[in-house]
């Protein structure tokens, strides 16, 4: 399998890949699953109907997986299920992420929906950046929907970072949390122009001595709009803690609502939701130290997101 | 060398009307000497540094540097021309580490210089490197960053804001060992440090008392301590808890 030099490129944006990792791997281009290979530990079958995959981990094992998405054929739309199993204490990183790639005028669209069933002492950390090119008036849209189920002791780092260029996104995000398991889900954000972006998270706590925490990270320009819905739910003696921090410029708007659900007297639940525009004093001190206006508005947004 | 000619400049007041706060301030700063600025809070000290910086505009009067008038340049084009300043109150910056900041400072910075720099501030680089200068970094912590980035840049006119405040006794004395070392009688530079700390004031060639937004005095330490002993002493006080005395 050969790939021409824009997938190449859109591969590395989203996943730092330069090559054909090695090792187990899924990557989908235009709607195809262009490589698919497992490795002893972990086997990546496809599901029936041809549209995503299962993949299976072995307990016990640490591996790395990559299992990118890229859509470079304009007006493509689809919708992808997959599904991971991460096997009894294993620690695995799974770095996936969808670029599209639309110079035309009809909307490119990537459903994903992932489900993740992390076994008792597992760990996982999963990487998946969203970007969008193109020149055309066609969108560039992504609908994740996520669902994970963390067993006993099972622990989880979830990054989900939105580079730019995705005119359109609502990602729904869905999670269960077992007897002293842990996941932790950052997310980050950045919309321009007319790009409308919402968030749903709802982390359940339903296993003694669990912990969930949510942290995100959002800059809004232009005229871009953006909600976030972050809600914890702490059914049992738990921890949790939401923290939504957003920076705000231009005639943007943002909504923030943090939800703290508590059921149990020992649940310890906690929110800080921040909206605000760069500090002057911030802009001044960099420009203090030779930065243009300009030059320092990018450090300060590159470093909000980073 | 540095002038401040007939500087004057009015901040927004209560009830919509104008306060003026610098009011025909005329200075002049000569290069190889360290000067002091100090005087009772409000007096105008950290306006005077804004108007050097380009921070603050000056409602009329001019600003010079080695007879080009700079009056009209922008905060980045002053740095250029090779003035920095240390804030008073640096502000934070979620996700930027102390490495990145002291990089923007000084550009193409080597490793080794980087690490000298913050162990000059007495922050160990094993510890503080990568840390955020966001909300976990203590006030004093804060102004050792701060200092950091100005020590690093190396400019012409340098000015620190307090550099005293919030800093524990050992790491001014050694930062004072520091500001000595670099900067005096170095012919190059003009070094402006606002300060209440006795044992700066020792290091300065010349005190320029700030009240009201005037030059109230200027001169020696032996000429003028009569005039700021108590509130030298009284701000001595508030940072070490007792009195310390030295001799003169
Ligand atoms: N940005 C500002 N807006 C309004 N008033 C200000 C501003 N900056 C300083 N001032 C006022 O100007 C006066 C001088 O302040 P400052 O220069 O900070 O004094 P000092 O550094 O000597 O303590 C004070 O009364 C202060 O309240
Ligand atoms: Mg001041």
């Amino acid at each position: 399998m050969k790939f021409d030099n824009l997938s190449l490129e859109l591969l590395n944006t989203i996943s730092d890949l330069t090559k054909i990792p090695e090792g187990a791997a899924n990557i989908r281009l235009d709607g195809e699953a262009v490589i698919r290979n497992s490795s002893e530990n972990v086997t990546i079958t496809p599901r029936e109907d041809g549209q995503g995959f299962i993949m299976e981990v072995k307990p016990g094992t640490r591996e790395t997986v990559h299992v990118p998405v890229l859509l470079t054929k304009t007006g493509l739309q689809e919708t992808v299920a997959n599904t991971f199993i991460i096997g009894e204490n294993s620690d695995i990183t799974i770095i996936a992420g969808c670029g599209i790639h639309n110079p035309s005028h009809a909307d490119s669209r990537h459903d994903g929906v992932h489900e993740f069933i992390i076994r008792p002492g597992a760990r996982l950390k999963y990487i998946e950046k969203h970007y969008g090119q193109g020149q055309g008036k066609g969108k560039k849209i992504f609908n994740p929907t996520t669902k994970i189920s963390l067993q006993i002791g099972a622990s989880a780092e979830m990054e989900m970072t939105q580079i730019k260029g995705v005119d359109d996104t609502f990602r729904s995000t869905i999670a269960y949390i077992e007897d002293k398991a842990s996941l932790k889900i950052v997310e980050r954000l950045m919309t321009d122009g007319d790009q409308e972006a919402k968030s749903d998270v709802q982390l359940n706590i339903i296993g003694r001595g669990g912990s969930g925490q949510i942290l995100s990270r959002s800059v809004a320009r232009d005229k871009s709009i953006q909600v976030f819905r972050a809600a914890l739910v702490g059914r049992v003696e738990c921890t949790g803690h939401v923290e939504c921090d957003s920076i705000i410029m231009d005639n943007a708007r943002i909504s923030s609502i943090p939800e703290l659900v508590a059921e149990d007297s020992e649940a310890v639940l906690t929110h800080e939701a921040a909206i605000g525009k760069i500090a002057g004093e911030q802009l001044v001190k960099l420009m203090s130290l030779g930065l243009t206006e300009q030059e320092a508005v990018d450090v300060i947004l590159d470093g909000f997101l980073r | 060398m540095l002038k401040l000619e007939n500087l004057y400049m009015t901040v927004d007041g209560d009830n919509g009307t104008g306060r003026e706060i610098i009011r025909g301030l005329n200075l002049e700063f000569e290069r190889g000497k360290i000067y002091a600025i100090t005087g009772p809070n409000g007096g105008g000290k950290t306006s005077i540094a804004k108007l050097v910086m380009g921070i603050f505009k000056p409602n009329s009067g001019q600003i010079y540097l080695n007879d080009e008038e700079i009056t009209n340049l922008s905060i980045s084009e002053r740095a250029h021309r090779g003035i920095i300043y240390a804030f008073q109150q640096p502000p934070r910056f979620k996700g930027l580490t102390i490495e990145d900041l002291i990089k923007i400072a000084r550009p193409g910075i080597d490793q080794l210089a980087l690490r000298g720099t913050m162990r000059d501030v007495g922050l160990c680089p094993e510890d503080y490197l990568l840390r955020d200068v966001g909300p976990g970094l203590s006030g004093g912590e804060m102004k050792r960053v701060e200092i950091a980035q100005v020590l690093a840049r190396s400019a012409e006119v340098t000015i620190f804001d307090e550099p005293e405040a919030g800093v524990d006794l050992w790491t001014i004395q050694k930062l004072i060992g520091i500001l000595y070392s670099k900067f005096k009688d170095n012919p190059d530079s003009i070094t402006i440090i606002i300060t209440h700390n006795e044992n700066i004031l020792r290091i300065c060639d010349e005190i320029i008392v700030i009240q009201n937004g005037l030059v109230q005095a200027r001169g020696t330490r032996e000429e003028i301590w009569h005039l700021i002993k108590d509130d030298v002493e009284c701000k001595m006080k508030e940072q070490c808890g007792e009195l310390l005395t030295y001799e003169i």
